[in-house]
């Protein structure tokens, strides 16, 4: 089993998540972690999904995801081609000169600050994540929340490029044959 | 309604209620045909018996929360047998939705996992695209259920209608020509097999491709089986079939794909009841999987070759690229038939008559020879369904009808409604059992009222047959729970005649053909024939559940006499 990120572009529609969330039960897929936003384009909405499968399964999950009719395009985010990153937010229960030289060697930033407690956050890849946690741990972690990872793709090709291309590739005229088959089962 | 006429419906089942009753206003002087069923449920199952015989898309209508809830088993049905129907509900007002108010039914959530695609609408605007959208969805690609709620004040607000001209689907892409190099590819290894096996699944059948798989079957010469849902897709009498496959096939077509090494899947889906045990299943074929779901490549077994696209015009590629690759070489399948035409004359499908009663085999294959291979069948689910499958021979694709996938009792009575409604020129049967026809037979209230004269086969064995041939089988032959005393209550003839049907009645073998005679003579209201029969009869072969089509047994504790024939 390994981690596989999925980036995945659906009409910004309502019950989209819904959709992908129940095929993910239905179908017994475990999700790692799911993030969802907006795009550059206000119609279309971006979900990051972290899944823990083999190979074969996953070219399954892509099928069936992609057979929702709200799916627009999905894409592997493999390691080697694109940027991956998750939003840490932990509450420490002390305060101190160690604690700020932890964060200072992970990049991570101290956003709040008390008497008995820090606010630190960090944006990073997963394994740095866990890695800051557990040098945090000695200092007592008393609650913390984390993003589920976004990922984009290095270089100059977007996903929605590759969806416009594919659409235009495999159907030039989809509409009119579209218009006639369904013309066909109505007679 | 603008809208349905648009979309070129002729006629819907359904029942109106306080949600949907702005639309039903308008169906009075529509040109719409609306058929007033008994349940909902009836009315989704009318509206797949229609899509299943005619091809169109079938439509039923329904109010909100329990009218709604009422369609999803036929909804769930539809989607496994990726049958073509659009379902419209009504839905509470916009403003009330999520506060629990009267009738209110999350439908579009309850259904989410069980149709193709479904619409909460609550613009008004947006009906004519929800609806032609749904038509097209429903209709193309893999065919199956869309359903579109529409809160109340979205159907009664005014608002100026347009028909969309086409269509924001940006996600709903359609890929019906397979890819040439994996045309040319297939065409490779049918023309390299030994033992080639045509394993035709229903989607033959709902790419309207039948014609196209006799021509490629004759151009291969290798065995065909057709699943329970392609029952008809290729002639039963054609000397290359070898009939159905999986857990209550024949010998010859379980074993064909079992020893196959290749199965040319054509709108097949490798279901569990076709398999047996997966890793046991055909382990030396290679696999051409030609399907129109890109899903359903790879999903249970690996595809060496994967088609996708429509099987019509899948079919219609491989001809002249098998064709090529035969000028080359053309293998000899003289030992493949030899073995499999052995296995079909040794082990044809049969039955015994039991020494008191009727057997529920003979009742079947009499109706099937003298209503003849025009008609249309329907089955429910259980003994009588596989029976109906092994003993009609169908010829024609669009002639039986069941429902496959989900394995809905009470599935024929509806369906049978909704195919004589398709098809009103055609005899229609339902052959159902005493369990199934007791869930749904209120709809023949329906047939009798609205003119449609189907004709009813109760395959009366006063139990819930197929399980209690399990109980038989696996259960130490302790009967828990299928006891139904049908024989006893309800008396299905006065039934019949209080719902308006003719009833008849026939228990022992010499009054068979004639009762199944007079019942073809009817064709002014539904008919009823409670057949009193043994029921100790049991479905055979059989390959027990789980267990691998190695084992596939002919008749209790008895598996076919493998010899020492080399397969």
């Amino acid at each position: 089993m390994a981690l596989h990120t999925l980036a995945v572009l659906v009409e910004n529609s309502p019950g989209v998540l819904a959709r992908v969330a129940s095929l993910f039960s239905r179908r017994g897929y475990n999700i790692d972690s799911l993030a969802v936003g907006p795009t550059e384009d206000p119609k279309i909405s971006r979900m990051t999904i972290v899944l823990n499968l083999e190979g074969h399964a996953l070219d399954q999950v892509s099928a069936q995801l992609f057979k929702l009719i709200n799916v627009i395009g999905i894409q592997e985010m493999k390691p080697a081609e694109s940027y991956e990153r998750e939003l840490l937010l932990v509450k420490v229960g002390s305060n101190g000169p160690a604690l700020d030289e932890v964060a200072r060697r992970y990049g991570a930033r101290v956003v709040d600050k008390s008497d008995n407690s820090v606010v630190v956050e960090l944006v990073a890849e997963s394994d740095e994540i866990s890695a800051l946690l557990s040098d945090l741990a000695p200092f007592g972690v008393k609650e913390l929340v984390q993003s589920g990872a976004i990922a984009l793709e290095r270089g100059v090709k977007t996903l929605s490029d590759r969806v416009r291309e594919e659409q235009g590739l495999s159907n030039p005229d989809e509409g009119n044959v579209a218009e006639s088959a369904t013309a066909d089962y109505q007679n | 309604m603008n809208s349905l006429e648009h979309a070129g419906v002729d006629v819907m089942f359904g029942i109106p209620g306080g949600a949907i009753l702005p639309a039903y206003d308008p169906i009075f002087d529509s040109k719409i045909r609306h058929i007033l069923v008994r349940h909902e449920q009836g009315a989704g199952h009318a509206a797949t018996g229609y899509a299943q015989a005619t091809g169109k898309v079938g439509v039923c209508i329904a109010t909100s929360g329990p009218g709604a809830t009422n369609l999803v088993t036929p909804l769930a049905d539809a989607q496994m047998d990726s049958v073509p129907i659009v379902a419209i509900t009504g839905q509470v007002p916009g403003p009330a939705i999520g506060t629990d108010a009267f009738q209110e039914a999350d439908i579009r959530g309850i259904t989410m996992p069980i149709t193709k695609h479904n619409y909460l609408i609550t613009d008004p605007d947006q009906i004519p695209a929800a609806i032609s959208e749904a038509f097209h969805i429903a209709s193309t690609g893999r065919p199956g259920p869309v359903l579109v709620d529409i809160a109340k004040d979205a159907l009664q607000k005014m608002t100026s209608f347009a028909w969309p001209k086409q269509r924001e689907l940006a996600g709903y892409r359609l890929q019906l020509d397979p890819e040439v190099g994996a045309i040319n590819d297939a065409a490779r290894l049918i023309a390299q097999s030994q033992k080639p096996v045509f394993y035709v699944g229903g989607g033959v059948i709902k790419a309207n491709a039948a014609k196209e798989l006799f021509r490629l079957a004759e151009l291969v010469g290798a065995p065909v089986v057709t699943t329970l849902m392609a029952r008809g897709a290729f002639p039963d009498s054609h000397p290359l079939h070898l009939g159905m496959p999986g857990m209550h096939g024949t010998v010859a077509a379980v074993t064909a794909l079992q020893k196959a090494d290749l199965l040319i899947t054509l709108g097949a889906r490798f279901d569990d009841r076709v398999t047996g045990k997966l890793s046991t299943f055909a382990v030396n074929a290679r696999v051409i999987h030609a399907d129109i779901d890109p899903a359903e490549i790879g999903k249970n077994r690996f595809a060496d070759v994967a088609l996708i696209g429509d099987l019509k015009r899948t079919m219609a590629s491989l001809v002249p690229a098998l064709e090529k690759e035969f000028t080359k070489s053309k293998p000899d399948l003289t030992l493949w038939w030899k073995q499999m035409g052995g296995l079909r004359s040794t082990y044809p499908l049969g039955y015994d008559h039991p020494a008191d009663g009727l057997s529920p085999q003979y009742v079947i294959e009499r109706i099937g020879a003298i209503s003849g291979p025009d008609s249309i069948y329907c089955a429910g689910v259980g003994q009588h369904q596989m029976w109906a499958s092994q003993f009609i021979k169908y010829e024609k694709p669009r002639t039986w009808l069941n429902s496959g996938g989900l394995g809905t009792m009470g599935y024929a009575v509806p369906a049978a409604m909704g195919a004589k409604v398709g098809a009103p020129d055609t005899s229609v049967w339902a052959i159902d059992g005493d369990g199934c026809f007791q869930m749904t037979n209120q709809e023949l209230v329906t047939c009798a009222i609205n003119k449609i004269p189907i004709k009813v086969a109760v395959i009366n064995n006063e139990s819930l047959g197929m399980v209690r041939q399990w109980q038989t089988l696996f259960y130490s032959s302790r009967y828990s729970n299928t006891d139904l005393h049908s024989k006893r209550i309800p008396d299905f003839v006065k039934l019949a005649d209080a719902m308006g049907c003719i009833g008849l009645r026939c228990e022992s073998r010499e009054e068979v053909d004639a009762t199944i005679n007079k019942a073809m003579e009817i064709n002014d209201a539904p008919v009823v024939i409670d057949f009193s029969v043994n029921r100790d009869a049991m479905v055979w072969p059989m390959v027990a559940a789980g267990t691998s089509n190695d084992e596939i047994m002919i008749a209790r504790e008895m598996a076919p006499d493998w010899g020492s024939q080399e397969l």
